[in-house]
């Protein structure tokens, strides 16, 4: 399916996408990751993500990227990332009060310090990522009733 | 002050947009302009003069920061607008489906 | 957990339903009825309960800072007499509406899609209502707009999409208006706390941005509750949606977006002025006499309802716009006598579609013999909006009359006793052509609607019959303390600062 000459565009562009997407991906990754020490966070990472698969369906066609991610699947992790958020919010009444950020800080501009706000960013990036996505996939498979 | 005045144009280039254009996707198109007005706007408010970026960094102290508030609030709000604009665009695509035709003088079921 | 600790359980419940619901919906049958069921069930619980133990803080003033972090720079949800009656409000009507769809909706394809949207939509409006923090309240109506727009257009047919088109463009200009009006607010005041923000502006007094500001959330909130000039998008979008959401939209939706948010701008942020005041009474007179006017000649009957809805709320309107003690608990009395019998009416049309297949006037005819329960209802109901005396409806507009002539506005004052003359004559054309009459030949074999809409809709009657015994003295600490959070005006502010300082 992949290396169908018919469906997608031509080989450039498809050698290419091979080679940028997982960096891509990665660099999403790296920005959700570092989101409480750098410009950036949940949202932006997550966009990033999900560019990372809409480049993949751009160049080899729908097929190949549902493969990768099917509509229900991106459904399901997207309400995952958001119950996830919500239970985040939720482990501050163990301190006393919701949202409170109980986890201990650490020191600044590590990577493992600001308590509960990485895990926030991790579960918004789900979201976000995903969702995108899935709105993508919709508007790209909108199937003609006549 | 001419910064704020040239939001101002820009929201009204889409409000004209979304009020005397009669084709669908024009009226959405106009409704973003209308959305990255005012959000621009809002960005500009919290400007200080020769302000830096608000971020914190290691062994920096700065003093000249732009407000990080409405930059925070903007992002937020550049996230509505997406939903909001997906929503329409899945709704208009639905309507051509259904009527064949972007006009909305020609999209007219519903009267009274 | 402490006894404060519930106040965020009314944005969580919702929340986490919808997305329970979007993710085991599908797996399971019928786990999305059990999830929506329980969870608005303890929304309405837990709303009664808050309002119990409101009445015993002191200052009858509940905060809650989210995160530990104090008022002026953290965001904190306040709940005060007029937010505990506003979520009683909605959350009583979000109930039976919900009951109402557990057999409604079977006649569409995806019920955990229309639970998910419907969940989302009682928090945006339950945040609406709670939240002490202005641009939380803007991104909380987004949430509940977004929903109300997606869920216009589910039945994906032409007209309702049409309707949800012209529905969220409108919506989303109001949008607009009302962030601009933040932005300004926000450059003035350098503050987002609505309490802290109402202490700077009562210091800073004549300052140009407070009345342009004014204006535009005047635009955008107007447009959000369909005022007259604002109107055109209403009785498009409320009849194209499926009924318990129409119940929804006209019962509680334009009233939280629109008349709440309103009141808590205009009395507690900026202050009630003269000029304010006057404007409001103006639109409230002319979208009562203009809604009315528009029913009269309409043969669809949820159209002829949505019409009603921007009738009733010019009523409303009317009755805070005073600004009177008795104005003001007119106007509140009316917003949820208004809730109550315009979504039984919403519903009761709903029954009919079910039944009859059709909701034009032309059309049905005589089904009181063959549907009693729901013709008994919408007799109910249809007393009520029109202010026949053992009925909510009439008590309501009889304070706000009064209220008119005690300061002086005798024109408004005859103009509202003209608009429920109109519909009164309205509903007696419904009552004719659908329930009495003869029984056309293809409507022979209908049925009453299924257990679950006859029990929602009787038990929304019931509170119809009962509603004005809320004017006891016993009972009167409902209305009372919401009436007096909007009089007390821009001393909300040290109010809230102060219990949020313990």
């Amino acid at each position: 399916m992949i290396d169908n000459p018919k469906t997608g565009m031509t080989l450039i562009v498809k050698t290419i996408t091979r080679l940028t997407v997982g960096l891509i991906l990665l660099f999403g990754i790296y920005i959700i990751l570092h989101g409480h020490l750098s410009p950036g966070g949940g949202f932006a990472g997550g966009v990033i993500v999900a560019l990372s698969f809409v480049h993949l369906m751009l160049a080899f066609g729908k097929d190949v990227a549902i493969s990768k991610v099917s509509k229900n699947l991106a459904s399901n992790l997207e309400s995952i990332g958001a119950l996830m958020f919500l239970s985040i919010a939720l482990l501050g009444f163990l301190g006393g009060s919701f949202f409170l950020n109980i986890l201990p800080k650490g020191t600044p501009f590590n990577l493992f310090s600001a308590g509960i706000i990485p895990l926030c960013n991790i579960a918004i990036g789900i979201k976000v990522g995903v969702g995108l996505f899935a709105i993508f996939l919709t508007l790209v498979i909108v199937e003609k009733s006549k | 002050m001419t910064l704020y005045f040239l939001c101002l144009m820009l929201f009204c280039v889409g409000l004209y947009g979304v009020l005397r254009k009669r084709n669908l996707v024009k009226i959405i198109v106009g409704l973003g302009i209308m959305e990255y007005a005012m959000n621009l706007f809002f960005v500009l408010l919290g400007y200080r003069f020769d302000g830096r970026a608000p971020i914190v960094a290691r062994d920096q102290n700065i003093l000249n920061m732009v407000d990080p508030l409405p930059q925070a609030l903007v992002l937020t709000s550049i996230v509505i607008g997406l939903a909001v604009t997906a929503l329409i665009i899945s709704i208009a695509i639905r309507i051509y489906e259904k009527y064949g035709t972007f006009d909305i003088t020609k999209i007219k079921k519903l009267k009274g | 957990m402490k006894a404060i600790d519930i106040i965020p359980l009314f944005v969580i419940i919702p929340l986490a339903a919808a997305f329970l619901i979007s993710l085991v919906g599908r797996f399971i049958k019928r786990s999305s009825e059990v999830i929506i069921f329980i969870s608005s069930l303890a929304l309405l619980g837990l709303s009664l309960y808050a309002r119990f133990l409101l009445n015993s803080a002191p200052g009858k003033i509940l905060v809650y800072k989210i995160g530990g972090w104090a008022p002026p720079f953290g965001i904190c949800m306040v709940m005060d007499g007029l937010s505990s009656f506003m979520l009683v409000t909605v959350n009583l009507i979000a109930f039976f509406v919900a009951v109402y769809s557990l057999s409604y909706m079977n006649q569409y394809t995806d019920k955990p899609k229309f639970f998910t949207l419907f969940s989302l939509m009682v928090c945006g409006m339950n945040g609406v209502i709670i939240t002490g923090d202005l641009f939380n309240l803007f991104v909380f109506l987004e949430i509940a707009s977004i929903a109300s727009y997606a869920l216009v257009a589910f039945g994906t047919e032409a007209e309702e999409l049409e309707a949800s088109f012209k529905y969220a463009i409108m919506g989303s200009v109001a949008s607009a208006f009302i962030f601009i009006g933040i932005a300004f607010l926000y450059s003035f005041t350098s503050t987002l706390n609505m309490a802290d923000m109402a202490r700077i502006l009562a210091y800073k007094q004549n300052a140009w941005v407070i009345p342009f500001a004014g204006v535009l959330f005047l635009m955008g909130f107007g447009l959000k509750s369909s005022l007259v000039p604002f109107h055109a998008w209403l009785p498009d979008a409320h009849p194209s949606a499926p009924a318990p959401i129409s119940a929804m939209l006209s019962g509680v939706l334009i009233k939280t977006l629109g008349v709440y948010s309103l009141v808590r701008v205009f009395f507690n942020i900026i202050g009630s002025t003269h000029g304010y005041l006057g404007i409001l009474m103006f639109l409230g007179v002319v979208s009562m006499l203009v809604g009315v006017v528009l029913a009269l000649s309409q043969w669809d009957l949820k159209r002829l309802l949505a019409y009603h809805s921007i009738s009733q709320i010019g009523y409303v309107v009317l009755g805070i716009g005073l600004g009177t003690p008795l104005g003001v608990l007119g106007g509140l009395f009316h917003l949820f006598n208004h809730s109550v019998f315009k979504s039984l009416l919403f519903l009761n049309s709903g029954s009919v579609d079910y039944a009859a297949g059709t909701r034009d006037l032309k059309e049905t005819g005589g089904l009181g013999k063959l549907m009693p329960v729901t013709a008994k209802t919408n007799l109910a109901a249809s007393m009520a909006i029109a202010g026949i005396p053992p009925f909510n409806g009439f008590f309501s507009k009889t304070i706000i009359i009064i209220a008119c002539l005690q300061k002086g506005f005798t024109g408004y004052a005859i103009c509202a006793v003209i608009g429920s003359i109109l519909t009164l004559s309205s509903f007696m054309k419904v009552q004719r052509f659908v329930f009495l009459g003869e029984v056309k030949d293809k409507l022979k074999n209908i049925k009453e609607a299924p257990f679950a809409m006859v029990f929602s809709t009787v038990c929304l009657a019931i509170i119809c019959v009962l509603g004005g015994l809320m004017l006891l003295p016993s009972l009167r600490f409902f209305l009372d303390d919401a009436v007096s959070v909007v009089l007390k005006g821009t001393s909300y502010a040290g109010v809230v600062l102060e219990a949020a300082s313990k």
